[in-house]
């Protein structure tokens, strides 16, 4: 009874709160307080050591991201591709290098944090959270990839039924919860606790990672107001608004 | 013809006098916050000299600019791929130790130290950490060749003399100096638009100031790098890149920027080019011996009847274009040719224009007697202390005609000056010379006065911002049309 209770508050209240305050909270941050979305790159301050952390640390995860986004959109590809054990030992393997290189790259740049005087300085106590959390995540998926083998294979059996019922506004959580992997359950909890707090973090960063530079032209020049109808209007007030405000 | 205007400037380094006022202009105004204490927006160097940051000319390094790349050009260290895939670490950003760790002194201490044997003393602490620091470096530690062996004999520009030819310039009668003040340059080709991931930075259509925006900036920090004069800077503390924005709240009001106002040896002027947009690109990726002169022929003569036409017919006010006609920009740079660009083959196409200095030549001792005289017209020139091949790497990309023949104009002003008013030059002399850079004396007359005595408003003919016009960057008028003063916060209509 009182797992069942948990279970419902844990993967289907928790994650709906938490969707609802990632949606309502960064649209009103991107809004309303645009000045606050940054990076906060601290590379500035020190350079080296941020190298080896943050390379091996944003790669890792975002492979890994990716890798979870395929496993749940396309279950039975991964399924098909894993048929050959050969194939499944390398994605596994492929996997956890990821998680290893997200996770020694975290602890790296945790380490940098902690011995640099200049990036102490800089660091917030929603950094302390976003750390924390992060070696959650980490340090879970980690265990789920070694001590509940084969996550890519099963992760089409529990994962994706569940996601999807959450998606679709029809939560089943009968896949999940019949799951007895805590690692798991913590890997779970923990990834919708990070979509939460996006809004309160410097995690808002990937939400306006700039892939639009990709098409747009390298110059840019803004008119304040536009000269040429101006200028030429014989009417009073033809001016049109300004693109830049 | 895509004819824009270019508010662009002028400084005179045989002016300058290095006493840093135009830095202090600034920072009072601009940077004198928290995590932009490093930040001079406006600096002055010693020339020869390693600059601030420590070796910004030295694009292996920073891998700042373009480069060329068949008929165009591509950044250097940045651009679409490059930029997002070091946006997790970019390998060329300068850190704060390439500037200098900013501080400030315990002063409290010396009020409220007990009672000793010593000396209280104000220690200095570090303006990041706030903790006591060795204070190491300031952004102006190599003025007036101080510290030489560090800075000066680093100088990048250095790297194109021959060890012999650098040897001789640090011989002790031989050694001699100029100040660079340097400010954002607001180039036609700015790599720090170019560079930006999430486009915050952009150029202003009206005037081609070049601006961040402080809401879109994400601290990819890529113009930091890919600007190869480095003027953008980012703040450590905001999290957001920062540069000069030309005082345009200043500029939209008629006034001359603060560090144009403040200038103590009055080096700077300030006014309208009118140019060509369609060409920047072809100008941009020609040869590195041409590149002077292309940059040049892409301003436009504001007196032309036909750039008078475009111009009007991209909207280009009369007001604009009178102030080009006016511009003491367009006379050095187009008219006079005394003024070169810094660092021409970065390929920004930048609008800081520099009149060389006229450095002293070299002496020679006879019987005790130290002689500074020069032989011939063009002696002074030819035995200046700075080699012309060092100038020639800051102004003109190497080529030491072009720097040379600048030099030669202003003598030939000296020459000519020095007849009028002492009249020992004999006046054979002074013809020469004139018919040599193909002078008349008006001219010389012209650049003399307003290299010496020009008044405020002729150093510095700010076109109007119109803010008349300028109120639709807000609102449309038409929309508001029927309030008062500011507007309403709500149309004034009949309540129920
Ligand atoms: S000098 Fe640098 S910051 Fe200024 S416009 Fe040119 S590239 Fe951009
Ligand atoms: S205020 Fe003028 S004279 Fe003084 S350092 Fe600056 S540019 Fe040179």
């Amino acid at each position: 009874m009182f797992n069942a209770t948990l279970n419902q508050f844990l993967f289907v209240i928790f994650p709906y709160a938490a969707l609802a305050v990632f949606l309502v909270g960064s649209i009103y941050r991107y809004k309303n307080k645009g000045f606050s979305v940054s990076s906060i790159s601290s590379q500035f301050l020190e350079g080296r050591k941020l190298f080896w952390g943050s390379q091996p640390f944003h790669w890792g995860l975002l492979i890994l991201f990716f890798g979870h986004l395929i496993a749940f959109l396309f279950p039975r590809a991964v399924l098909a591709w894993n048929g050959e054990p050969v194939r499944l030992l390398i994605l596994e393997i492929a996997s956890f290098g990821f998680g290893l290189s997200a996770f020694i790259g975290l602890g790296l740049l945790i380490l940098r944090r902690v011995t640099t005087p200049r990036i102490t300085v800089v660091t917030s106590k929603m950094d302390v959270v976003v750390f924390l959390i992060l070696l959650t995540q980490i340090v879970s998926g980690l265990c789920v990839a070694y001590f509940n083998r084969w996550g890519s294979s099963w992760f089409a059996a529990f994962l994706t039924p569940y996601l999807r019922s959450i998606f679709v506004f029809d939560p089943d959580i009968t896949a999940i919860s019949g799951v007895n992997s805590w690692w798991l359950k913590i890997h779970v909890v923990s990834a919708f606790s990070i979509i939460a707090i996006i809004p309160f973090t410097r995690f808002m960063h990937f939400l306006v990672y700039p892939v639009d530079y990709l098409w747009r032209s390298y110059q840019q020049v803004i008119w304040n107001w536009d000269r040429r109808t101006i200028r030429n209007s014989t009417k009073h007030s033809e001016g049109e608004k300004s693109t830049n405000n | 013809m895509d004819v824009r205007s270019q508010v662009s400037m002028v400084f005179h380094l045989d002016k300058c006098i290095g006493c840093h006022t135009c830095s202090i202009a600034c920072k009072n105004i601009w940077t004198d916050r928290k995590g932009a204490e490093y930040m001079w927006w406006n600096n002055v160097e010693t020339k020869p000299g390693t600059g601030y940051p420590t070796k910004w000319e030295d694009q292996n390094i920073y891998q700042g600019g373009w480069e060329r790349n068949g008929d165009s050009v591509s950044l250097k260290g940045a651009g679409k791929l490059r930029g997002l895939k070091n946006i997790f670490h970019n390998p060329y950003m300068p850190v704060l130790d390439d500037y200098y760790e900013p501080w400030t002194y315990k002063y409290q201490d010396l009020f409220t130290a007990p009672e000793g044997n010593d000396q209280p003393t104000a220690r200095p602490v570090s303006l990041v950490t706030g903790e006591t620091m060795d204070v190491k470096a300031g952004p102006n530690w190599d003025d007036d060749l101080g510290g030489s062996p560090d800075y000066a004999r680093q100088d990048v520009n250095m790297q194109k003399l021959t060890p012999a030819e650098q040897e001789v310039m640090f011989q002790l009668e031989r050694m001699t100096l100029h100040y660079l003040p340097r400010i954002c340059n607001h180039c036609l080709n700015p790599a720090c638009v170019a560079s930006c991931p999430s486009g915050a930075l952009y150029k202003r259509g009206e005037d081609g100031v070049v601006l961040i925006n402080q809401e879109r900036c994400r601290a990819w920090r890529m113009c930091v790098t890919a600007c190869p004069y480095k003027k953008s800077y980012y703040n450590w503390h905001t999290g957001k890149s920062e540069k000069c924005v030309l005082c345009y709240p200043r500029l939209e009001s008629g006034q001359a920027p603060a560090c144009f106002h403040s200038c103590v040896g009055r080096i700077r002027y300030l006014g309208v080019m009118l140019y060509d947009a369609d060409k920047i690109e072809a100008v941009a990726s020609v040869p590195e011996d041409q590149i002077v002169q292309a940059q040049m022929d892409i301003y436009l003569d504001p007196f032309d009847p036909k750039v008078i036409e475009e111009a009007k017919k991209n909207g280009i006010a009369d007001s604009t274009i009178e102030a080009a006609q006016k511009s003491p920009v367009y006379k050095f740079v187009k008219l006079w040719k005394l003024a070169l660009p810094l660092h021409p083959e970065f390929r920004t196409l930048p609008n800081l224009f520099y009149v060389p200095a006229l450095l002293p030549s070299v002496g020679t001792v006879n019987n005790g007697i130290y002689n500074s005289n020069t032989n011939g017209l063009w002696g002074g020139i030819d035995t200046t202390r700075l080699p012309m091949k060092y100038l020639a790497s800051l102004f003109s990309a190497g080529n030491t005609e072009t720097v040379a023949e600048v030099l030669k104009r202003l003598m030939t002003v000296r020459w000519h000056r020095r007849n009028v008013t002492v009249g020992d030059v004999d006046e054979k002399t002074v013809n020469a010379a004139l018919e040599d850079t193909k002078m008349d004396t008006a001219t010389a007359d012209a650049i003399f006065r307003l290299t010496t005595l020009a008044t405020f408003d002729e150093r510095f003919v700010i076109p109007p911002a119109h803010r008349e016009e300028s109120i639709e960057m807000l609102e449309n008028t038409g929309d508001v049309k029927g309030n008062t003063g500011f507007g309403f916060k709500e149309r004034p209509a009949r309540g129920l």
